[in-house]
């Protein structure tokens, strides 16, 4: 950030990690399978756009049966990825989803078929800011056209096609991932038997968009962002990915999670060192958790997937009802929240229950009790187990599988 | 609402259907207060059940009647029962989640045993014939010798089956009689189609009798309910 000599009283910098062999290949060449779209069959962007060529990285578990009929898919969050069940090329870590997902899980890898896409506009090996632009052969950066929830559910749409799906018997995500179930929902009534909407919202928050903005102003403050075109320069915005990353981080916990946590503890002591260390646990914590992100994640991808789930709002897509979103549908819903998440509270689950019962929609609703914060959808809560293995084993029931 | 308009919609067809229901064919050892709901829901209508449970008598409605069934309830292993049996319940409680509901959104709304224990019993129950065509209402007697007894001779609150708690941990905040119930429903405009005293065993009282003889030997109350025209 600047060219002082380290002292004791400046803070611990985010250093810039060492760039890794596989980051930049993830969004170029990924190690998954992936789908090409041709200049024929171009993604129509509620921007207005016509995006093509384009491809849809993508991972899927279980076997397919022969009447089609026990598709899953899946939908990641913000930061996440097509890697549900399999060990990250990057980070190593298993998938991010496998305490749900896998044989003998509530979803059930042994009886559906799973498949899970990285979003458009992400950098995971779908077409984003990150891929390179056909037009000028170079990266897209902030050339890239803005993308929408729905952008994202069209284009899952048109992967599920080539791979020879129709309908699926369940579609399952979490927190931006539930958006885009809500959004298959309206978009696709027909195509969707069953729809899991986990710790999500009909529509982002003000408070979620000016958490949103911060993010992005900390990584458009970082010099080395270079107005987008940091992949062409050779730098790369770390420390404003890293602190966006650290606000984020924290509205994924809770008060009472932290404090279980860390509390107020000293790493490394039992005193402060009076500096701008990181003294304290939490401080340490969440450097980390900079740290680790910037790693695996692109920064103009955080731009344009926040400002994805910025524009998300379902009630506004009709005529300002959100009724209307689900009028007539068959679709059977399980919505899913968390007591102590404050990123998207119960009360936005509430707006989603309510609507879809004035739609007379068949819908379930389960609070779960946890101090686990927003993130609790990823973690080990046998209560959220138990309610969505209820509700997929009776659907299965229903639909015959 | 006199008392030989309440015992003359006691000799309606529900309470004898009701009534002749052996437990061991369609009930299949149902609770005999669920069968009597059983007798008075119409094949393939749409039923709201609030507060039910671990959804069995939405079970039994969906499995005999071919209901279309929702719930609602506020326990969360209420709930995962009922998602379990692949019905479509959520967490929540009349207090708060009826006023969301549309107009006529159902043909039946059920509310077992549950109006004592909500905060507003006259909202809840206009939203309940708001919300739904018919109301089917059940609820503890207080006016029932036994909780009279309890009162007038121990001078104690009273503690029954049907009413297990002490006063210091139940959740029924607001009881009625039978007959202070019947004053609520005129106050409010509600038409009782048929109403009928169960005795301690949840059984339908069989005999024709004057009402203060179900307010005193009635364990509950069982009403159908419909609003009046306006």
């Amino acid at each position: 950030m600047d060219s002082q000599p380290d002292t004791a009283l400046r803070p611990d910098p985010i250093d810039e990690p060492a760039r890794r062999a596989s980051e930049p290949s993830q969004a170029l060449d990924p190690k998954s399978p992936v789908m090409r779209f041709g200049l024929d069959e171009p993604l129509l962007t509620d921007a207005g756009v016509e995006l093509a060529p384009f491809q849809i990285a993508y991972q899927t578990a279980g076997t397919l049966n022969a009447a089609r009929s026990n598709a899953v898919l899946i939908c990641h969050a913000l930061t996440g990825d097509q890697h549900f069940a399999h060990t990250h090329p990057v980070t190593g870590k298993p998938g991010w989803w496998e305490t749900l997902v896998g044989p003998g899980k509530p979803v059930d890898t042994d009886r559906y078929f799973v498949v899970c896409s990285n979003v458009i506009g992400s950098c995971m090996g779908s077409t984003g800011p990150a891929s390179i632009d056909p037009a000028t052969g170079r990266p897209y950066g902030l050339n890239f056209p803005l993308v929408t929830i729905r952008d994202m559910v069209r284009a899952q749409a048109m992967l599920l096609e080539r791979l020879g799906i129709r309908d699926l018997f369940l579609c399952i995500g979490g927190s931006m991932g539930g958006m885009q179930v809500l959004q298959w929902a309206a978009l696709y009534p027909e195509r969707v038997f069953a729809a899991m909407p986990i710790a999500t919202g009909a529509r982002h928050s003000a408070q979620n968009i000016a958490f949103h903005e911060v993010g992005r102003q900390a990584i458009m403050a970082d010099p080395a962002w270079a107005d987008g075109r940091y992949l062409e320069e050779g730098t790369r915005p770390s420390k404003g990915l890293g602190v966006a990353r650290m606000g984020a981080h924290i509205t994924y916990l809770s008060e009472p999670a932290l404090h279980r946590k860390f509390g107020r503890r000293f790493q490394g002591g039992s005193a402060p060192t009076f500096s701008f260390n990181a003294d304290f646990q939490i401080e340490s914590y969440l450097r980390h958790q900079g740290l680790s992100f910037v790693e695996r994640f692109d920064a103009n991808a955080y731009l344009y997937l926040t400002r994805a789930m910025d524009y998300f709002d379902l009630a506004e897509d009709h005529g300002g009802v959100l009724a209307n979103a689900f009028r007539g549908t068959k679709t059977r819903f399980c919505v899913i929240s968390f007591t102590s998440d404050w990123l998207f509270p119960t009360a936005d689950s509430r707006v989603i229950v309510h609507a879809l019962n004035a739609a007379a929609a068949p819908v379930a609703f389960v609070e779960v009790e946890t101090d686990k914060g927003h993130d609790a959808f990823l973690l080990d809560e046998p209560a959220m187990f138990s309610a969505a293995r209820g509700f997929i084993d009776a659907a299965a029931r229903a639909r015959g599988l | 609402m006199t008392g030989s308009a309440l015992n003359k919609s006691a000799h309606g067809v529900p309470w004898e259907t009701a009534d002749a229901l052996p437990h061991t064919a369609e009930g299949g050892g149902a609770r005999v207060d669920h069968i009597v709901v059983l007798g008075l829901v119409p094949a393939g209508a749409r039923v709201l059940d609030i507060g039910c449970g671990d959804g069995s008598l939405l079970a039994l409605l969906r499995d005999r009647r071919g209901i279309d069934g929702r719930g609602i309830e506020l326990s969360r292993d209420g709930v995962n029962a009922c998602l379990a049996r692949g019905l479509s319940v959520i967490q929540g409680d009349a207090d708060t989640d009826l006023a969301n509901y549309p107009d006529d959104a159902f043909d039946v709304v059920v509310l077992s045993q549950t109006i004592q224990a909500t905060r507003n019993p006259r909202i809840v129950l206009e939203h309940l014939l708001r919300i739904g065509r018919q109301v089917i209402i059940s609820f503890p007697n207080f006016g029932h010798w036994r909780v009279r007894t309890e009162l007038a001779l121990r001078g104690r609150m009273p503690v029954t089956e049907i009413m297990p708690d002490a006063w210091w941990e139940t959740p029924n905040i607001h009881h009625c009689t039978i007959r202070d119930f019947v004053g609520l429903c005129r106050l409010i405009g509600a038409r009782i189609e048929t109403a009928a005293a169960l005795d301690a065993r949840g059984r339908p009282m069989r005999f024709s009798m004057p009402w203060w003889v179900w307010n005193l030997f009635g364990a509950q109350g069982v009403f159908l309910l419909r609003r009046e025209p306006e």
